[in-house]
C-alpha cells in the first residue's frame, strides 16, 4: 500500500508542477504544453481512483480535443520569439490574496469537515454502469447537455466566421 | 489505501492556482486555460468523493462526465471568442481591450 | 499455455525464491517494453523497404536493388544507420524545449497503443476493459505532438502543417470514434480480448462472424478515417511535399526525423491493428493441429500469423492508395469529414441501435445494406464538385 502512496505522491507533484507551469509561464505555448502534462497527469490520478473510464475520457477531450484547440488558438494569435515584457495584469497581490485565502479555506474543510471514509475494496467495471446511469437516471441533464454543446458548436461557428 | 483528504487538497491547491491565474493571467487564451485548471480540480474532487463515499452510485463520475462536456462548449465558445477579438483588435491581452470601459 | 500463465509461473517462481513482488514486476515491464519496442523498429523498417518497393512496382520501377542482395532488403537498415549518424540540427530560432520533446511525444504516445492490441488468444499485454477507448486516446496524443514539432520549428511551412495537422485531427476524430462504435455495441465490450472472442461464431453459417460484414459502412468510415489520421495520401496535407516541404517535420534531421517516421508507420500499424481487431475477427482463421504441440499453442501461433496477414493486408491497401488518389484540397477535407462521414456514421449508428433493440442479429446484415445504399444514392446524387480555375478565389 505504501507504493501506491508512492504513485500518488509523484502524479500530485507533476501535476502540480505543470498547473504551476500553466498559471505562471510566461511564454504561453509553454503553458499550453504544461496544460497538456498536466491533465495526462490528472487522467493518472483517476486511474488511481479506478475511474479507467473517465481517464480516458479526459485524455480523448481534453488532450485530444481542448488543448488542440488551445493550440491552434495561440498559434493563430501569437508568435514564437515575441516574448511579452508582462504577463500578468495589475491586480496580482489582491489575487494572490484571494487564492491564499481560498486555499486555507479549502485546506481546512478537507482536513476538518469531512469523516475518514475508505468507500469498497474496488470499484467494479464503471463504463457499463455509466452508460446506464446516463441512459435511465439522469437521461433529461444528458439531454440538456447535449443541446447546450449543439448551442455552443453554432454559437462558435457564428463568432468565429468573417462576416 | 490513500486518505481521501490528499486528493480533496491536492484539488483545493490546483482550483487556487486556477483561480490566480484566471484573475492576473493578461492573455485571454491564458484565462482559458486557467479555467480549465479549475474544472479540472473539481472533477478530482467529484471522482474521489465517487470513490471513498459508502455504497456509491457513482454520481461523482456522472458529474464529472458533464463538467467535462460543459467544458467542451466553454473552451469553444471562448476561443471563438478570442479569435474575434484578436481579429477586432490585434491584441488578445484583456487589459488592453477596455473600448466599453470609462 | 498463455501469455498470462508464463508471467504467473514466473512470479511464483521467483516468490519461492523470497523476492519481493517488485522484482519480478519490474523485470516483466521492461522484457514486455523492449520486446515491442524491437517489433515496431524491424515491422517499420520492414514497411519502409515494403512501401519502396510497391510505390516503384505501380510505378513499373524495380526501387531499391543493391543493398543486402535479394531485392534490396537491407535498404531500411543502411538508411536507418545513416539517420543515426547525421548531425541533429536545432534551428538557432526555435523553441528548444518544445522541439525536443515533441518527437518524443509523438513516438511515446505511438508506442503505448501497443498495450492493448491482441496479437493472439491469451497473448496481449495488458487487456483493458476500456482496451478501445484507451487506443482511440492515446493515439490523440501524436496530433499534440505534430503541433509542438509544428509551432516550435519557427517556420512557416511546418506552421502551416501544423494548423492543418489540428484542423484534420479534430474534424476526423469525431466520426472515427463513432464509427468504433458500432462493433463495440454488437459485441456488448470496449475490451480488445472480448471485441475478438465476441467474433468467433459464424454468419449464417458460412461467412466468418467478423463484424466487417454487418458494419461495412462502419469499416469503410472508419478506414477512411484511419487514413487521415495517419496523414496518408489523400489526406497528407499536413505534410503534403509538393506544397509544404515536407510539413511539421521540415526542420528535423537525423535521430528526431527518424522518431518521426518511425512512429508514423508505427501508427500506420495501429490503425490497422484497431481495424483488424475490431472488424476483420482479430486473430480468428482456420487452424489446424500442428503435430507435436499442444493444440492451444498451434491455435495461438496460427491466431498470431493471421492476425499479422490481416494488418499487413490493410498496410498494403493503405500503400496502394496512396499511388491511386490524389491529395484532397483544405477545404474538400474539411467538408468530408462534416459534410459527409459524420452523418454516415450517426446513421450507421442508429441503425445498429435500432436494429440490436429489435433483438434480429440477420436484421443486422438488411439494416447494414440498406445505410449502404443510401450512402450510395446520396453521393451520387451530391452536385459534382465545382472546379476552381487557377487563381480563381473559392
Amino acid at each position: 500500500m505504501t507504493l501506491k502512496l508512492g504513485i500518488f505522491y509523484f502524479l500530485a507533484a507533476f501535476t502540480l508542477w505543470a498547473a504551476a507551469v500553466v498559471v505562471l509561464g510566461k511564454n504561453i505555448v509553454r503553458s499550453a504544453v504544461a496544460l497538456i502534462f498536466g491533465f495526462c497527469g490528472m487522467a493518472a490520478l483517476y486511474v488511481l481512483l479506478d475511474a479507467e473510464f473517465l481517464a480516458a475520457v479526459q485524455v480523448l477531450i481534453y488532450v485530444g480535443g481542448i488543448t488542440i484547440l488551445l493550440l491552434f488558438a495561440i498559434m493563430l494569435t501569437s508568435r514564437i520569439g515575441v516574448t511579452t515584457a508582462r504577463v500578468v495584469n495589475d491586480q496580482v497581490i489582491l489575487s494572490a490574496i484571494a487564492a491564499i485565502g481560498l486555499l486555507v479555506g479549502l485546506i481546512y474543510a478537507s482536513t476538518s469537515g469531512i469523516p475518514a471514509m475508505s468507500g469498497p475494496p474496488r470499484l467494479p467495471e464503471t463504463a457499463p454502469f455509466l452508460g446506464r446511469a446516463l441512459l435511465t437516471t439522469y437521461a433529461l441533464p444528458f439531454e440538456a447537455v447535449s443541446v447546450l454543446l449543439l448551442a455552443a458548436m453554432v454559437g462558435a461557428i457564428v463568432l468565429a466566421r468573417k462576416e | 489505501m490513500i486518505p481521501l483528504s490528499h486528493y480533496l487538497i491536492l484539488g483545493g491547491i490546483i482550483f487556487s492556482l486556477g483561480v490566480f491565474g484566471a484573475l492576473t493571467r493578461r492573455n485571454a487564451i491564458a484565462i482559458l486555460m486557467s479555467i480549465e485548471l479549475m474544472l479540472n480540480a473539481v472533477n478530482l474532487n467529484f471522482i474521489a468523493f465517487a470513490r471513498y463515499l459508502p455504497q456509491t452510485m457513482l454520481q461523482g463520475q456522472v458529474f464529472a462526465i458533464f463538467v467535462i462536456a460543459v467544458a467542451a462548449a466553454e473552451a469553444a465558445v471562448g476561443l471563438a471568442i478570442v479569435l474575434g477579438l484578436y481579429r477586432n483588435f490585434k491584441t488578445v491581452n484583456v487589459d488592453e481591450i477596455n473600448l466599453m470601459k470609462w | 499455455m498463455t501469455f498470462a500463465s508464463l508471467v504467473e509461473r514466473f512470479y511464483a517462481a521467483l516468490a519461492a525464491w523470497g523476492i519481493p513482488w517488485i522484482v519480478p514486476t519490474l523485470i516483466v515491464m521492461v522484457i514486455v517494453v523492449s520486446v515491442v519496442l524491437a517489433y515496431i523498429s524491424v515491422a517499420a523498417m520492414f514497411m519502409i523497404w515494403w512501401e519502396r518497393k510497391i510505390s516503384a512496382h505501380i510505378q513499373v520501377r524495380y526501387g531499391p536493388m543493391r543493398v543486402g542482395g535479394w531485392h534490396g532488403w537491407a535498404q531500411s537498415i543502411a538508411d536507418g544507420i545513416k539517420l543515426l549518424l547525421k548531425e541533429d540540427l536545432i534551428p538557432t530560432g526555435a523553441d528548444k524545449v518544445v522541439f525536443v520533446l515533441a518527437p518524443m511525444v509523438v513516438f511515446g504516445a505511438t508506442v503505448a497503443a501497443y498495450v492493448t492490441i491482441p496479437w493472439a488468444p491469451g497473448l496481449i499485454v495488458r487487456d483493458l476493459n476500456i482496451g478501445i477507448l484507451y487506443m482511440v486516446s492515446i493515439s490523440s496524443l501524436v496530433v499534440v505532438g505534430i503541433i509542438m514539432a509544428g509551432w516550435s520549428s519557427n517556420n512557416k511551412y511546418a506552421t502551416l502543417g501544423a494548423l492543418r495537422s489540428a484542423a484534420q485531427a479534430v474534424s476526423y476524430e469525431v466520426p472515427l470514434v463513432l464509427s468504433l462504435l458500432g462493433p463495440v455495441m454488437i459485441a456488448g465490450t470496449m475490451s480488445m480480448g472480448k471485441l475478438v472472442e465476441a467474433q468467433s461464431g459464424r454468419w449464417f453459417g458460412v461467412l466468418p462472424g467478423w463484424f466487417v460484414f454487418p458494419q461495412i459502412v462502419a469499416f469503410l468510415t472508419y478506414f477512411t478515417c484511419a487514413l487521415a489520421e495517419c496523414n496518408r495520401l489523400p489526406f497528407d496535407i499536413p505534410e503534403a511535399e509538393s506544397e509544404l516541404v515536407a510539413g511539421f517535420h521540415v526542420e528535423y534531421s537525423g535521430m528526431r526525423f527518424a522518431m518521426f517516421f518511425l512512429a508514423e508507420y508505427a501508427n500506420m500499424f495501429v490503425v490497422s491493428a484497431i481495424a483488424t481487431t475490431l472488424f476483420l475477427g482479430g486473430w480468428h482463421g482456420p487452424w489446424i493441429p500442428l503435430p507435436g504441440l499442444p493444440r492451444d499453442v498451434a491455435h495461438g501461433l496460427f491466431g498470431l500469423v493471421w492476425f499479422q496477414v490481416k494488418c499487413y493486408f490493410l498496410i498494403f491497401v493503405m500503400m496502394w492508395l496512396r499511388w491511386t488518389l490524389a491529395r484532397l484540397r483544405v477545404d474538400q477535407l474539411m467538408g468530408f469529414a462534416w459534410k459527409v462521414l459524420l452523418p454516415i456514421a450517426f446513421a450507421n449508428l442508429i441503425v445498429t441501435g435500432l436494429v440490436l433493440i429489435l433483438g434480429k442479429h440477420a436484421l443486422l446484415y438488411v439494416g447494414g445494406i440498406a445505410i449502404l445504399l443510401l450512402v450510395a444514392i446520396l453521393l451520387a446524387a451530391r452536385p459534382a464538385a465545382r472546379t476552381v480555375r487557377v487563381g480563381e478565389r473559392t
